[in-house]
């Protein structure tokens, strides 16, 4: 099944028009024009599998988990726990126990900051961020720091948005207890060399958490072959529901943290003298957890693989290939973000026009971008620059759909030249 | 026509008229960005922190003094859309006695339907505008000399 990027011929096989039919949300009109939806990496549309597959649950399965006898909780057990393995699956972990469900990225990165953070770094201890990172890969881990008198240190990156792995090196050292870091770039779309930065990490026994929000809805992601020890992404980019997200982390590190919330599910047995916690994954998952989010991840994984992630990621690099290609001739376009290894972002600068006057054109004419600092401050300080406007694709979106960007850009040029 | 309008009501009434004279959005995009052109300028020693005012996706520096018993306030962003905002507020509400600011209000946003155009971003960072300049007029109101806010 794994084909080298080289043997894929994406655009015979991929049938774009069939593909955007699954999607209702981009079958609309906004602003008299029909919808060009490329903000995916703030989030994906939804396929209609994902949005029948949630209706269907609440219509007919709704119960709560993991403590029902009646037949109704036992299936939807079942469902919930079918949904943890197609995550397994999907990223290829070892057990369907290292699979936590929290609800997103966000709070994945917190519970490993929390209880892995806050039992192992002590003072004098630092932890290894990038410049690139979301700011959810930089407070929680600046908590940790602050509450026990820790350092972070950050990596830091060239102007074309590629980290300095000599640099990375340097960094860690013996004090160090963890290295934190992004798979994908949110912000520029670098894709970091996470195998290097891991294997360079472990060489000094330091463990590493990939922030992989942007990089699980893009393409194959083998945790066992990273040899990554936490991996965290979320439901809501990659076509399933929002308020799910997963925490990937190795068995063996995972037992050995201290529970993070407490409350039903998580436990073994409860007496006020003396509390003794459930076994994984039931440890991380206090409270009733988001059962039809689950089930809608696992209907998106399904959805996902049925299509074939390296279909999509070829596919999504041709519209990357065709969009920096199409809007170069814009006057005063300036790409922010050209490392060689780059997924479907490209965010830009036009001469002295803000991000927030071309997006509000863009609008005008039915075409959602972002714009802004896209969460990464530091990376936009680093930068110089207060923000970008930033179109980001998925495997749904169009060449056609480029060109309405690039003759919108166009206007934009007029408007505010 | 109208027996009564206000010197504020008169001012919006203005603003209408010219939005009415463009049928596209294109249109009136480029009269709003005009209207930033011609925004008087603020003093460059107003555009810092002090005088930004949070809550706008843009950075947005405004000023108030008062000059015979009038507010007169000063802007710049360094967003043309929200440039053009600011500066048909201040064409509302700039040299007026500061009572009339603290209870105007302003309807011509939604006639030369630009608050549609603007995303609930933009429509939070117009309100927090708004309020920053009736909080001025407000601090202005006691005194009778040249001041700044």
């Amino acid at each position: 099944m794994p084909a080298s990027p080289a043997t894929v011929r994406p655009t015979v096989a991929f049938d774009v028009d069939r593909v955007r039919e699954d999607f209702p949300a981009l079958h609309q009109r906004v602003n008299g024009a029909p919808l060009a939806y490329l903000d995916n990496a703030a989030t994906s549309q939804k396929p209609r599998a994902v949005i029948d597959r949630m209706a269907a649950y609440y219509a007919s399965e709704n119960s709560n988990v993991h403590r029902g006898v009646h037949t109704l909780s036992q299936r939807a057990t079942d469902a919930y726990e079918a949904g943890r393995e197609l995550v397994q699956g999907f990223i290829n972990a070892r057990h369907a126990h290292e699979i936590i469900f929290t609800r997103g990225t966000t709070e994945s990165i917190n519970l490993v900051a929390a209880t892995f953070g806050r039992s192992r770094v002590r003072a004098g201890d630092n932890i290894v961020v990038s410049t690139l990172e979301h700011h959810s890969n930089i407070v929680p881990w600046q908590f940790v720091c602050e509450e026990k008198g820790a350092t972070l240190r950050v990596v830091p990156v060239s102007d074309a948005g590629v980290l300095d792995l000599g640099a990375y090196e340097r960094l860690l050292d013996e004090r160090t207890r963890i290295v934190a870091i992004s798979h994908i770039s949110n912000a520029l779309g670098t894709i970091n060399p996470v195998r290097a930065l891991i294997a360079a990490a472990h060489r000094r026994g330091i463990p590493v958490l990939l922030d992989s929000a942007q990089a699980a809805p893009h393409a194959e992601l083998d945790v066992q072959a990273l040899d990554v020890d936490f991996c965290a992404f979320s439901g809501h980019k990659m076509m399933g529901p929002t308020g799910i997200g997963v925490l990937y982390g190795k068995e063996a590190l995972l037992d050995a943290m201290p529970p993070y919330q407490g409350g039903g599910d998580m436990i073994e047995s409860v007496s006020f003298a003396k509390t003794t916690y459930n076994t994984l994954p039931h440890k991380f998952e206090a409270g009733t957890p988001h059962i039809a989010g689950v089930i809608g991840l696992g209907a998106a994984i399904a959805y996902l693989e049925a299509i074939g992630m390296d279909a999509i990621a070829a596919y999504e690099q041709e519209l990357l290939d065709y969009a920096t290609e199409r809007l170069a001739d814009i006057d005063g376009i300036r790409f922010i973000g050209t490392a060689p290894e780059k997924a479907a972002v490209v965010s830009f600068l036009i001469g002295n026009i803000h991000p927030y006057d071309t997006g509000s054109v863009l609008d005008r004419l039915g075409i959602a971008v972002r714009t802004g600092h896209h969460c990464t401050q530091p990376l936009m300080e680093r930068l110089g620059i207060p923000g970008t406007a930033r179109a980001s694709f998925a495997f749904y979106n169009t060449r056609e759909e480029i060109d309405r960007l690039h003759a919108g850009l166009l206007k934009v040029r007029t408007l505010f030249g | 026509m109208m027996v009564s309008m206000t010197e504020i009501q008169r001012r919006e009434q203005a603003i209408i008229d010219e939005f009415e004279l463009f049928d596209d959005w294109m249109g009136r995009y480029e009269h709003l960005i005009d209207q930033a052109a011609k925004l008087p300028a603020i003093d460059e020693a107003f555009k810092t922190d002090a005088y930004k005012i949070r809550g706008c996706q843009s950075q947005v520096w405004l000023h108030a003094g008062r000059q015979n018993g009038q507010v007169v306030y000063t802007a710049d962003s360094d967003a043309a859309i929200t440039k053009g905002l600011i500066a048909l507020l201040i064409r509302v509400l700039s040299n007026l006695p500061p009572g009339e600011i603290v209870t105007a209000d302003l309807r011509f946003l939604d006639a030369i339907e630009m608050k549609e155009h603007l995303s609930p971003t933009r429509k939070n960072g117009l309100n927090a505008m708004i309020k920053q300049m009736k909080l001025y007029a407000a601090a202005l109101s006691g005194a009778d000399h040249p001041h700044t806010a």
